[in-house]
């Protein structure tokens, strides 16, 4: 079999058993692979469960920078006894199989590349504990694939060093068994299939990280002064990224912390807490997942109506109801969006890559304590989970923006004459004070219920109507100040894109192939927040049809957008899909196409 | 209403009773909530706190509305039903050198916030956090609380058939580091264990039987005037004595007949005994007098617990001296240097 060479452009399947240290090696692999200068991602397919169950990793190398998830794949590793038969079989013609070789199960296809891996002989031989030695199996397929494929044995190396942080022994170890399964191959195995993997000359100006880590570090450099947070996946790590990260940057030199950081008793307590911080003056946040969302529900309306900034991440997993808490979707847009009883209006914001979490991270803060309201971030489990190659992580360009807010000495020069709920600068956005100043004029009560321009209770028709008026002023404030979208145009295009978040580099690519493939041009615009910009709007006005791509059953942006603007609606054409998996190109380009050629 | 006092008479933080003072109240008349409203007012004022050093707080329900009637130079928050531990404990990280007062009900903490409640305690958050509990839910008109006792009837409800929820014996099991019970009835007590309260450093949970006199005040409810002043049984004659404040004992009392309990700001509770003595360090002494008390139908009033070693939660997390809502972007935001160095640390 001499078929041509494919450099760089194929993915890789890794199938294990989850809770086997797999996630080490795939992440290995997956490093070492950027560090050979190939544009590559990672996407870890696991499943709701501690040790024991079938868990995917899919590398896809793709020298042109498409880093969308892919169809394929054309290199399998089975290293599952229970999923074999499903692992083979998803190999794509012409493509390669490798496989532990004491899963004794026939070997069904003939049109594919087989390579046997003997697994457990070479582990065995690795001088490790009988504890550490499943760990270590899996450097095996690593070692085999890095001989096959042609991996950088350096770049294995950096990408375990950087693991371990360090640690020699673990290295060593590691490294050791890779090292012993390449030679073993090279001496073994006759390569016979086309795939290789080889250094590119690219300077690199990425990075690799994953969402939640950027989003922790984003609010560090926001200045998150409180977190509250309740375990949940996808959301878990970046509260834990915080925990590992505020230590380091924002304790000072006597030990002391300006920081606190609290697992609190369910999602109700961890926003109730956020609530509490934020209306007494601190950067307060929570991080939770659709789950957590539905929880907060009715604080997020009081901190909405009583003015209280709060950032909330939701990392987006796959609902309704416990749904696959270990798969994505961007299926909370609608629910947050209108989150709450009563007449309620939320600031969401969008991140479409892990330097935008990072960004976002910051702004959020910014945002929440300009506007005083709650301020929602969405991601989502690929995009917080995944670990990405992303431009580095940008200082913050612009000071903190603490928003209207009144001490001692500014209640002095105002005598002591201020309002909280009044609009003073006709931006619906009034002033607050925060406990803790002692003026004699600056306490006033919050509640949740009806009041007056001076914060005192009324139930009065006409206060409330007017207080509500001036919240929805507010949101149209909110309009000028969120982040803008991020447009690209094909020149001569007609046809308008709509996405959001985690799809972008699938949407992208998507265009090329359509542009490639039938000549078809379109324009893109990202959506980075909600409410919609002024350039949301002239997009829209400007093209005739507009798909809005994105990863959930009902097209619930373009519900959403249909409201927003129904004189629009009938430009509006849905792309949206979800089954728990990132959206790939083809399936994008697949179902805008079969809609243009109606 | 109080003691009167006379006009324009300060304390030593230079102020006076009005400075105190809050909305007039828009509970019934004779609501047990007003008259313990009351004592903070008086408590506040005798322990010359300046009000913009508390901060008030409150859930939902009759007992929720009363932050509004005294104190109207703290802040306050009247948050949601059931989730005013959520929302202190997140405002008690602002600025540590506020004190904070909670006021919530029997269906606040017992039903729908007991899970917050039982947290907040276990954590031993800075907060005098006072249970205004009268067995019923008055703002919805009269349906059974959780501390209802079994066999209360009620117009429109029938007869209650579960068993009631012990405020006291819930704080204790989580570990709550100051207990008391009291009855909105016997004023002075409801007064000096505020002030002990006060000035405990960590949670003080205060249950105070306050009756609802429109729903739940018949001679034989658990939660009635009559009740309470026919079953109230205290442990204890209780009186608190501040800090800097000589403590005059000589002759007064008889050798043996008092303990004296001292707080971390110097402050000591006098604990007069009454027919038997009572460590109120002894939590094991504590579930079994509560239990006593139950079995017995008495209303045991008195600081039940105390322990004044553990540290609170914001003790924990070892804050800088600064109040943290008074940090600026130097204090947060990481200086620029720090951002290659964190990139460098991802691959």
């Amino acid at each position: 079999m001499v078929a041509k060479k494919i450099i760089n452009n194929f993915s890789i399947t890794i199938a294990t058993v989850n809770g086997s240290g797999s996630q080490t090696a795939n992440v290995t692999l997956l490093r070492a692979l950027f560090k050979m200068g190939i544009p590559v991602s990672g996407k870890n397919l696991f499943p709701s469960n501690i040790q024991g169950q079938p868990t995917w990793y899919t590398i896809r190398l793709n020298k042109d920078g498409y880093t969308a998830r892919c169809d394929g794949p054309e290199v399998v590793v089975g290293m599952n006894a229970a999923s074999f038969t499903h692992d083979l079989a998803s190999v794509s013609p012409g493509g390669a199989f490798f496989y532990s070789d004491d899963i004794k199960q026939p070997i069904t296809r003939t049109d594919i590349s087989v390579y046997p891996m003997p697994v457990k002989v070479i582990s065995r031989a690795a001088n490790v504990s009988p504890a550490l030695r499943e760990y270590i199996s899996n450097m095996v397929y690593v070692g085999v694939l890095a001989q096959i494929l042609g991996i950088d044995m350096v770049s294995l190396k950096q990408a375990l060093y950087f693991h371990f942080k360090g640690k020699a022994q673990a290295v060593d170890s590691n490294f050791g068994t890779i090292d012993a399964s390449a030679r073993w191959a090279a001496e073994n195995l006759k390569k016979t299939d086309p795939f290789f993997a080889q250094p590119m000359a690219t300077k690199s100006e990425y990075i690799m990280a994953d969402g939640n880590t950027a989003a922790a570090l984003g609010a560090i450099y926001g200045g998150v002064q409180f977190a509250a947070w309740y375990p949940i996946t996808p959301a878990s790590s970046l509260a834990e990224s915080l925990n590992i990260f505020l230590p380091q940057l924002r304790k000072k030199q006597d030990g002391k912390a300006t920081y606190a950081v609290l697992q609190a008793e369910d999602e109700l307590a961890a926003i109730g807490m956020a609530v509490g911080a934020g209306w007494a003056g601190l950067r307060a946040m929570t991080s939770t997942s659709g789950p957590g969302i539905s929880l907060m529900s009715e604080y997020s309306g009081l901190a909405y109506f009583s003015e209280v900034p709060i950032v909330v991440w939701d990392v987006q997993r796959v609902g309704p109801s416990t749904g696959l808490p270990t798969r994505t979707a961007q299926a909370d847009l609608t629910s947050t969006y209108f989150l709450g009883h009563g007449d309620t209006q939320f600031v969401i914001l969008l991140p479409g890559s892990v330097q935008e979490c990072f960004e976002f991270g910051w702004k959020a803060f910014d945002l929440a304590e300009r506007l005083q309201t709650p301020v929602f971030v969405l991601s989502d489990l690929d995009l917080g989970m995944n670990q990405w190659m992303t431009k580095p992580f940008e200082y913050p360009d612009v000071p903190m923006d603490r928003g209207k807010v009144l001490w001692e000495k500014d209640l002095e020069k105002l005598a002591g004459v201020w309002a909280r709920y009044k609009d003073v600068d006709g931006d619906g956005i009034p002033f607050r004070t925060f406990p803790g100043n002692r003026h004699p004029a600056a306490a006033y009560f919050t509640r949740g219920t009806g009041h007056d321009e001076n914060a005192r209770y009324t139930e009065g028709a006409e206060n409330w109507e007017a207080n509500m008026v001036r919240l929805k002023h507010k949101y149209d404030t909110a309009r000028t100040m969120v982040p803008k979208p991020a447009v690209s145009n094909m020149k001569g295009s007609e046809l308008g894109i709509i996405a959001f978040g985690s799809t972008e580099a699938a949407v992208r690519e998507a265009r090329d192939i359509m542009k490639k493939k039938k000549g078809l041009k379109s324009d893109f615009l990202r959506l980075r927040a909600l409410p919609c910009t002024k350039e949301v709007f002239n997009f829209i006005q400007k093209h005739e049809r507009i798909y809005i791509v994105e990863a959930n059953r009902d097209s619930q942006l373009r519900q959403i957008l249909s409201a927003v603007m129904p004189d629009q609606a009938r430009k509006f054409r849905p792309a949206a899909h979800n089954d728990g998996l990132p959206l790939t190109a083809n399936w994008i380009q697949d179902a805008i196409l079969s809609q243009e050629e109606k | 209403m109080t003691t009167p006092t006379p006009t324009g008479q300060t304390n030593k933080a230079g102020l006076t009773k009005g400075d105190y003072r809050g909305f007039p109240s828009t509970l019934c008349q004779g609501c047990g909530h007003n008259s313990i409203a009351n004592q903070i007012i008086t408590a506040c004022y005798e322990l010359d706190i300046v009000p913009e050093n508390i901060m008030k707080f409150s859930g939902i329900g009759c007992s929720s509305k009363s932050p509004t009637y005294f104190l109207n130079r703290s802040f306050g928050f009247n948050g949601l039903h059931g989730r005013m531990a959520s929302l202190a404990t997140g405002a008690l990280f602002a600025d540590k050198n506020l004190r904070a007062i909670g006021i919530s009900g029997d269906g606040d903490t017992a039903s729908i916030g007991m899970g917050g409640f039982k947290h907040m305690v276990r954590r031993n958050a800075p907060i005098v956090y006072i249970v205004e509990n009268n067995g019923v839910y008055g703002l919805t008109k009269g349906q059974f609380s959780a501390t209802a006792e079994v066999g209360l009837n009620l117009k429109h409800q029938g007869t209650n058939q579960y068993m009631p929820v012990d405020i006291c014996m819930e704080a204790l099991a989580s570990k709550a580091t100051f207990v008391a019970r009291s009855f909105a009835g016997d004023a002075k007590q409801v007064k000096e264990l505020i002030k002990a309260a006060l000035s405990h450093s960590g949670i003080a949970v205060l249950d105070i039987i306050s009756p609802c006199v429109t729903f739940n005040n018949q001679d034989n409810a658990f939660h009635s005037y009559t009740w309470g002043k026919d079953h109230e049984a205290p442990l204890h004659e209780i009186s608190f004595v501040p800090a800097l404040e000589e403590i005059e004992l000589v002759g007064e009392f008889e050798q043996g007949s008092v303990r004296e309990v001292t707080m971390h700001d110097g402050s000591t509770i006098i604990l007069k005994k009454l027919d038997k003595d009572y460590d109120p360090n002894d939590r094991a002494n504590a579930f079994q007098t509560l239990e006593n008390a139950q079995m017995n139908n008495w209303l045991l009033t008195g600081l039940i617990y105390i322990d004044t070693t553990r540290p609170t939660l914001t003790d924990i997390y070892n804050l800088v001296d600064t109040p943290l809502n008074r940090l600026t972007e130097p204090d947060l935001r990481p200086a620029p240097e720090t951002m290659d160095k964190i990139n460098a640390r991802m691959f």
